[in-house]
């Protein structure tokens, strides 16, 4: 355990300090829709030049904790993911602020991001060699398989409309279609310029969940006239902490998914907390609860996104192969300070003190990033007091502010805009958002490593075998026609069950 | 009123004429400059470009920061075609540009708005040589045994890079032009899944950045370098043409800035006298080493050699 004896290096007011300032930075960054967990680190990279290198790298691992935990404040309050990673908060976070729970439903999700991170940097620290081989396992057939896991997830999050959901789906992956075609290099339904570089995923996010949300706030101005007060609770807490208690699948479900995916390169966060939202609703007793406002659907999203961090750190510090996007920014980090990946940093005679400060200070920076959400929690009364009039105002100014910080480009807002206007005529013939978006997420990622297997394949042992032998493909298979024949077993059994039976705690 | 008018007439009139006199610190940069970067934050131009531009906003160099704005898509065309299309032509947008990417584009790709003589170009900061790398394990042990293997199965050995007409790309065609082989192209999104795919043996060689593999050199071997020289970071890795095949430095991945035409010619001298010294700036070179990013600076009338020599021949290797 000489690793432990590294920790003590943490504990001083100048690392505590960075810690603190990094966590309520990053739960900043992470609520405001557009600007990104990667965005945020890799804006602060060059900050870390003038710092020693634990410290430079305990502000970057600080930030990435919160900015991923953050991105649940916007989705709970105010229905819009604030960070992608945070997509499947909203499905019951969302509800559970329209009925007046929003505080209860923010004391879940930054609760479930403390054990989800806790149980991430947890593998860091003693799983590393053996994750790091996994990691190296997936390959595009791998990759592609994974891919299609997460599609499966589209029958669950369509409520109930599953025809309408699929059809949601295979719309987004068509939107992912546009700009050039990764393999090959041929421009797609580029019937404007502005298309060439594609659509990217945050105004996509933003305009498919925040506008048509905006309009429906505008349907209902009228009927505001008698607004609920909503206050602060006591005790919200204790009730949390109870809750927890009783979900040791859920916890345990979303704390495994989202270090499995975490540590492969190429899937983060976003896909980490959809497939742990749908299986933990899957095998849940009452999946009919889910959706309308049931707290644990909260705790399996924000879990699992969470636990993703810890874990992308693993392939990227043993063999400097980012597991998440933001992983890749912080790699940047390490470099700055001639830190190579590799054995070298797990040296003690080497940078072994700057490691394990470092993952120590990502332990502790889930703390630091709990207790500050804990007391933002506290205010989110006065956001869901405010009327819709005003906040369809300050929703449709961050969804232009967010959607413009990408990539600087008034194309992207006004992409933004078409596509939540498309969402919104959809949206009142039942079409439901998530699918949409999870096509634009997981289309590139599909096609992209699909095209790549046939092109290694046709060298070497033909397509078929190369998609369908190998231990990895073969469990990576079972599990998706495990989902899909679950999710049909479900949804029979959901009809059976009146939405009456809902206990929510 | 008028008079303060008069008074302001003259002061400009006296200003410009002390200027042209005084000939020197003439176009003076008055608001942050945009530094175009046509990459996602994180990657390896990004990652440099934030580096180098860093000491901009000394009084010694432009004495305004530059904000790096990124720009990616498209292999980089996206950010090309944008700072042509849009970008202030004040001097307040400067575009870092990709060597071989950026001529390799303007000749393939339809929708480039841009070609080589659409862009000045300032100053080089750094160039990095692709190497052919093999795992750890692999069967070939030089150039000549993965050669052989593939003369006697064509199209058999997949070889992957970091994306379509990058450095990487150029450098496979150079390879199958010098040695008359056939191999499978396989591109990545970047150059750490490249370096990915090669190290866990998914595909059976890559060409990959000189810096990216030197830092992890443990872990797979280089097989050859793509230039005209050896590097000072892998004195031991010959050249391919030490080895017999005929491929020099035009898949050598050259960075720097570039203007788009259009700007005046007092902003481009003020470019062309600033930036290389912001480039050797001590803070620069001791930070682009302490990362293992290989620095190479050229002035002005090097990097307008640099574009004319790459897009010639590049139009010769990509012709067909």
């Amino acid at each position: 355990m000489e690793m432990l004896s590294y920790f003590g290096d943490i504990f001083t007011f100048q690392n505590l300090l960075i810690l603190l300032l990094g966590s309520i930075g990053g739960i900043f960054f992470g609520a405001m829709p557009g600007l990104s967990p990667t965005m945020a680190v890799a804006l602060l990279v060059p900050f870390t030049f003038y710092m020693d290198a634990a410290s430079g790298l305990l502000l970057l691992g600080a930030v990435y904790t919160s900015a991923v935990a953050g991105g649940a404040i916007t989705a709970i309050l105010i229905n819009i993911p604030g960070a992608p990673a945070s997509i499947a908060t909203m499905f019951d976070g969302a509800p559970m602020a329209k009925q007046g729970r929003g505080q209860q439903a923010l004391y879940v999700a930054f609760f479930g991001s403390l054990i989800g991170g806790l149980v991430g940097v947890i593998a860091l620290l003693f799983f590393t060699p053996p994750l790091a081989a996994l990691a190296m396992e997936f390959g595009p057939a791998e990759l592609f398989w994974v891919t299609v896991f997460g599609i499966t997830v589209i029958a669950g999050l369509s409520g109930g409309m599953l025809i309408k959901g699929l059809f949601g789906g295979i719309l987004g992956m068509l939107i992912s279609c546009i700009g050039e075609s990764p393999m090959l290099g041929e421009p797609r339904f580029v019937v404007h310029d502005v298309f060439i570089s594609g659509i990217a995923i945050v105004p996509a996010l933003i305009g498919l969940f925040a506008i048509p949300q905006i309009l429906t706030l505008v349907e209902e101005v009228n009927i505001t006239a008698t607004k609920t007060k909503y206050s602060p609770q006591p005790g919200v807490l204790g009730k949390t902490i109870k809750m927890f208690l009783k979900w040791p699948k859920t916890v345990a479900l979303g704390s495994i998914l989202g270090t499995i995916i975490g540590i492969i390169p190429g899937a983060g966060g976003q896909v980490a907390g959809l497939i742990s939202y749908d299986q933990v609703k899957k095998t849940s007793k009452n999946p009919q609860c889910f959706g309308e406002g049931n707290p644990e659907g909260v705790a399996a999203s924000e879990v699992a996104n969470s636990s993703t961090v810890g874990a992308a750190m693993i392939p990227l510090l043993t063999l400097g192969i980012p597991g998440s996007p933001t992983a890749a920014v912080l790699l940047g980090g390490l470099l700055i300070h001639g830190l190579f990946p590799g054995p070298d940093l797990f040296d003690p005679n080497k940078y072994a003190n700057v490691t394990y400060t470092f993952i120590g200070g990502m332990f502790l920076a889930q703390f630091f990033m709990c207790g500050i959400g804990f007391f933002f929690s506290r205010y989110s009364h006065s956001i869901m007091n405010i009327s819709n009039l005003m906040m369809a105002g300050a929703v449709t100014v961050l969804a232009v502010f967010g959607t413009y910080c990408v990539s600087n480009s008034v194309d992207d807002v006004v992409i933004m805009f078409l596509l939540g206007l498309g969402m919104y005529i959809g949206s009142k013939f039942g079409f439901p958002s998530a699918p949409v978006v999870l096509g634009i997420i997981l289309g590139p990622i599909a096609e992209e490593n699909f095209l790549r297997g046939k092109l290694i394949a046709e060298t070497d042992v033909g397509v078929f075998n190369y998609f369908f032998t190998g231990n990895m493909n073969i469990v990576l298979i079972a599990l998706c026609v495990f989902s899909i024949g679950w999710g049909l077993y479900s949804e029979i059994k959901a009809w059976r069950k009146s939405k009456a039976d809902c206990v929510i705690a | 009123m008028k008079k303060l008018l008069t008074i302001c007439i003259m002061a400009m009139l006296c200003t410009l004429a002390f200027g042209s006199i005084a000939q020197s610190a003439e176009w003076k940069a008055e608001s942050p400059i945009s530094l175009v970067v046509c990459y996602t934050p994180g990657g390896a131009t990004d990652f440099q470009a934030r580096i180098v531009s860093m000491p901009a906003g000394n009084e010694d160099y432009f004495g305004q920061p530059m904000v790096v704005l990124n720009k990616p898509g498209a292999g980089g065309m996206t950010g090309w075609n944008w700072t042509i299309e849009r970008g202030s032509k004040d001097g307040l947008t400067v575009a870092s540009y990709n060597m071989p990417h950026l001529a390799a584009q303007s000749i393939v790709q339809k929708s480039a708005k841009f070609t080589v003589d659409s862009f000045e170009p300032i100053a080089n900061w750094g160039a990095d040589p692709a190497v052919l790398i093999v795992p750890m394990d692999s069967p070939y042990k030089t150039v000549d045994d993965l050669v052989a293997f593939a003369k006697a199965n064509p199209g058999k050995v997949t070889l992957n890079g970091a994306g379509l007409y990058v450095g990487h790309h150029i450098a496979m065609l150079q390879l199958e032009k010098a040695a008359d082989i056939k191999l499978t192209y396989i591109p990545e999104k970047g150059g750490t899944d490249a370096f990915q795919s090669v190290y866990s043996g998914k595909v059976i060689c890559g060409f990959n950045n000189l810096a990216d593999a030197w830092r992890n050199q443990s872990r797979l071997r280089i097989l050859a370098i793509a230039d005209n020289q050896r590097h000072d970071f892998l004195p031991d890795v010959p050249t391919f043409k030490e080895l017999g095949y005929d491929i020099d430095d035009t898949s050598v991945n050259y960075r720097g800035f570039c203007l788009p035409k259009g700007v005046s010619q007092e902003v481009i001298d003020a470019y062309a006298k600033i930036v290389p010294a912001m480039f050797n700036d001590k803070m620069v070179i001791s930070k682009m080493k302490e990362s293992g990013s290989p620095l190479r600076v050229m002035n002005r009338e090097e990097a307008i050699a640099l574009f004319k020599a790459q897009e010639a021949k590049l139009k010769v290797l990509l012709a067909k």
